[in-house]
């Protein structure tokens, strides 16, 4: 059945792009001058990144790249976050001490989702629109642990924030592989806008984001 | 006429008939007002912050061009970059085939329950209902749309199917149906609320469908944007993922995506950014689903794209700005429309899906104000689009025995040979300022003879004046 679908579809489309089409069609490469890159100013959009992050109720820090053991610190005790599960791949000196840091190699599901929050790197931010992108690269782990915890806190350097959207795509590409890996954008905490069109943070992703800029 | 495959019309009253029983209802007059209000400012602040808005619109507008121009070319690439990442590619002409592909995937599991994230696809085939045919509970995971299923009722629109409960009302409905009575109306419970009913089914059903937003040719990325999470534990926890998408919804190149995922979220939630985006490609080593299925939609598309006015259609991204900026809709609701598309977008996509004869009070629920057009972010002319369906619909009822006796068809032609001929139309205005007397009051008739009463039953007709602009110009030629 599959096969003879496939090729009936197929046969049909075509017949039906030669009928419909106006012959003054659009190419996708034709070049719309949209903005592909930010002015270029580090500072200010680091410092975008950081209020429109803000702007969806999620906290956020800086640090440097020396004290994160210890801003990771602080940002539990206030939470009041002991059990973390982390990627395996995590440093330790972004580790410190008094607190549970449980690696993650195949742990079950069970169990990430009965921990206190996560911890995790990040491969990119998007100033303009304060998104976090995972790529499941370095110090990110795979995509269940940064989703069954209530709480996540995510350390991002500052050199990884881009200015626009256009522009992380562009990046993603320079850094993908082969298969490709799968990519999580992250705004803000899980949100809802169904119930009278309002924006309510919280409902199956993590209720809590806090984020460290790393400079 | 066999009515066709494409199941989504209820073909319950026309929309004159279902309007009409919607605007009694105060409440959700009420409901729909205040959210639209809401969501149209959101969006408008959004847009407005973008200097680059039209841009992206037309860049939106030249890539879906492109798209409709090689729609044969990229599914084909899609699916070898798909098969290539591990994944399984299924071609399914209409609903019934699309329902039967997905359901032998999930029997091939033994799952009898999977878990859902939000899809208009598969609402406009009817997954849900062929699944419990089967034997197999589908359980939907998106707020609104758990809403919905608690409720026993039809989506009203296309991005929150609930819009038009309020919060006591889902209260109400979650106190009941959870078995939470001390549940209060307030939003940030009643989320909480869901997040606890369906944990459980998260972390153990092992089999979800889901619908697409995206998917990348190039590359065999396949992308769903969402905002509770509840489409990222779809995508992550089970071990078998099964995606239905319409063919029209690919988009050529990665890149593509700098742009969509502008125009998407702000169009849609009025966000800069939706919470979560996810972005797989086929099945990733020890992360997600081991098993990915991709299950391509034609069901009546290919005809939308054979028609070369309305091939526009199929750049829809279901982004619901057209329904929350249109007057017809904030008054009606989605109910009215008798189609999980509802407002100017499902009045230009519904009867094209299914046949104009089907569905054919749908290009008139509309008063052509352009407002949809404004906002639309890969720029359809939905008016156009109307106007040509209208056309249509007139042209197949001129098919048919019936319309020679038909007033509005006989008036009509009559009217098109009269105007035709300058002699005619000075005769028939001559005569129409005879016998108009009777119905003339200060210059206007407010309440016409016969079918015209229709008509001036909601404006008033202006009289045909002593003098005509060409007696007028007769007479100003003479005096020279």
């Amino acid at each position: 059945m599959s096969n003879s679908s496939r090729n009936a579809m197929l046969a049909k489309i075509r017949t039906a792009i030669m009928t419909g089409s106006r012959g003054d069609f659009h190419e996708a490469h034709t070049s719309v001058p949209y903005s592909a890159y930010d002015d270029g100013n580090v500072a200010a959009r680091i410092e975008l990144f950081a209020h429109r992050v803000a702007e969806y109720k999620a906290w956020v820090g800086h640090c440097t790249s020396v004290g994160i053991a210890q801003a990771v610190a602080e940002r539990l005790m206030i939470r009041g976050k002991k059990r973390m599960v982390i990627p395996s791949d995590l440093p330790d000196s972004w580790l410190p001490k008094g607190f549970d840091f449980v690696r993650d190699s195949q742990l079950d599901r069970t169990v990430i989702a009965g921990m206190d929050g996560v911890l995790s790197g990040a491969a990119l931010g998007i100033a303009q629109t304060g998104t976090i992108v995972l790529d499941g690269g370095a110090f990110q782990g795979r995509r269940m642990i940064s989703l069954l915890p209530d709480y996540h806190l995510c350390i991002i350097r500052a050199q990884d924030i881009v200015g626009v959207v256009p522009e992380a795509f562009a990046q993603l590409a320079t850094t993908r592989q082969s298969p490709m890996q799968p990519y999580t954008f992250i705004s803000g905490p899980s949100a809802t806008s169904d119930i009278e069109l309002n924006r309510v943070e919280g409902v199956h992703g993590p209720r809590t984001l806090d984020v460290f800029i790393v400079e | 006429m066999k009515k066709p495959e494409s199941v989504i019309i209820e073909l319950a009253p026309r929309f004159e008939v279902g309007a009409k029983s919607a605007l009694q209802n105060t409440q959700l007059r009420r409901n729909m007002g205040k959210a639209t209000q809401t969501i149209r400012g959101k969006r408008a602040a959004v847009v407005d912050e973008l200097s680059d808005w039209e841009s992206l619109r037309v860049a939106g507008q030249h890539i879906k061009d492109d798209v409709m121009q090689h729609l044969d070319t990229y599914l084909v690439q899609l699916e070898d970059a798909i098969t290539r990442a591990g994944g399984h590619v299924h071609w399914a002409k209409d609903a019934h085939e699309a329902n039967e592909i997905v359901t032998h995937l999930i029997q091939a599991t033994g799952s009898k329950e999977i878990i859902k994230v939000k899809s208009l696809t598969t609402d406009e085939i009817r997954l849900n209902e062929a699944l419990e045919l089967a034997g197999i509970t589908a359980i939907e995971t998106d707020l609104a749309e758990l809403i919905i299923q608690l409720a026993h009722e039809k989506s009203s629109h296309i991005l929150v199917p609930a819009i038009h409960k309020n919060r006591s009302e889902i209260r109400a409905l979650f106190q009941k149906s959870m078995n939470l009575p001390d549940l209060t109306d307030e939003p940030k419970e009643l989320a909480a609320a869901a997040r606890q009913f369906l944990r459980e089914k998260f972390m153990s059903v092992r089999v979800a469908t889901s619908g697409a937003n995206f998917a990348i040719a190039e590359t065999g990325s396949v992308c769903v944007v969402e905002s509770e999470g509840n489409g990222r534990m779809c995508l992550t926890m089970p071990d078998v993922l099964i995606s239905v998408m319409g063919i029209e919804k690919i988009l050529p190149r990665w890149q593509d995506l700098g742009v969509f995922m502008q125009l998407l979220p702000r169009s849609s939630t009025g966000e800069r950014m939706n919470p979560y985006t996810s972005i797989w490609t086929g099945v990733h080593a020890d992360d997600g689903p081991q098993e990915f299925h991709l299950v391509l939609l034609d069901n009546g598309r290919s005809d939308v794209l054979a028609d070369s006015v309305g091939r526009q259609t199929l750049h829809c991204i279901r982004c619901s700005a057209c329904i929350n900026v249109c007057p017809v809709y904030e008054r009606t609701g989605g109910h009215a429309y008798g189609s999980v598309y509802p407002g100017p977008i499902g009045a230009i996509l519904t009867p094209q899906l299914v046949g104009t004869a089907y569905a054919d009070s749908l290009p008139y629920a509309s008063s052509l104000c352009g407002a949809c057009y404004d906002v639309c972010p890969v720029r359809i002319n939905i008016p156009e689009v109307l106007v040509h369906l209208r056309g249509k619909v007139v042209a197949e009822k001129q098919t048919q025995l019936k319309s020679w006796f038909d007033g509005e068809n006989i008036g009509m032609k009559a009217m098109a040979t009269t105007f035709a001929h300058r002699s005619t139309y000075e005769l028939a205005q001559q005569a129409g300022q005879l016998a108009q007397w009777p119905f003339v009051y200060e210059g206007y008739i407010e309440h016409g003879p016969g079918p015209l009463g229709k008509w001036t039953a909601m404006r008033d007709f202006p009289a045909i004046p002593p003098q005509s602009f060409r007696d007028w110009w007769r007479e100003r030629q003479r005096d020279e």
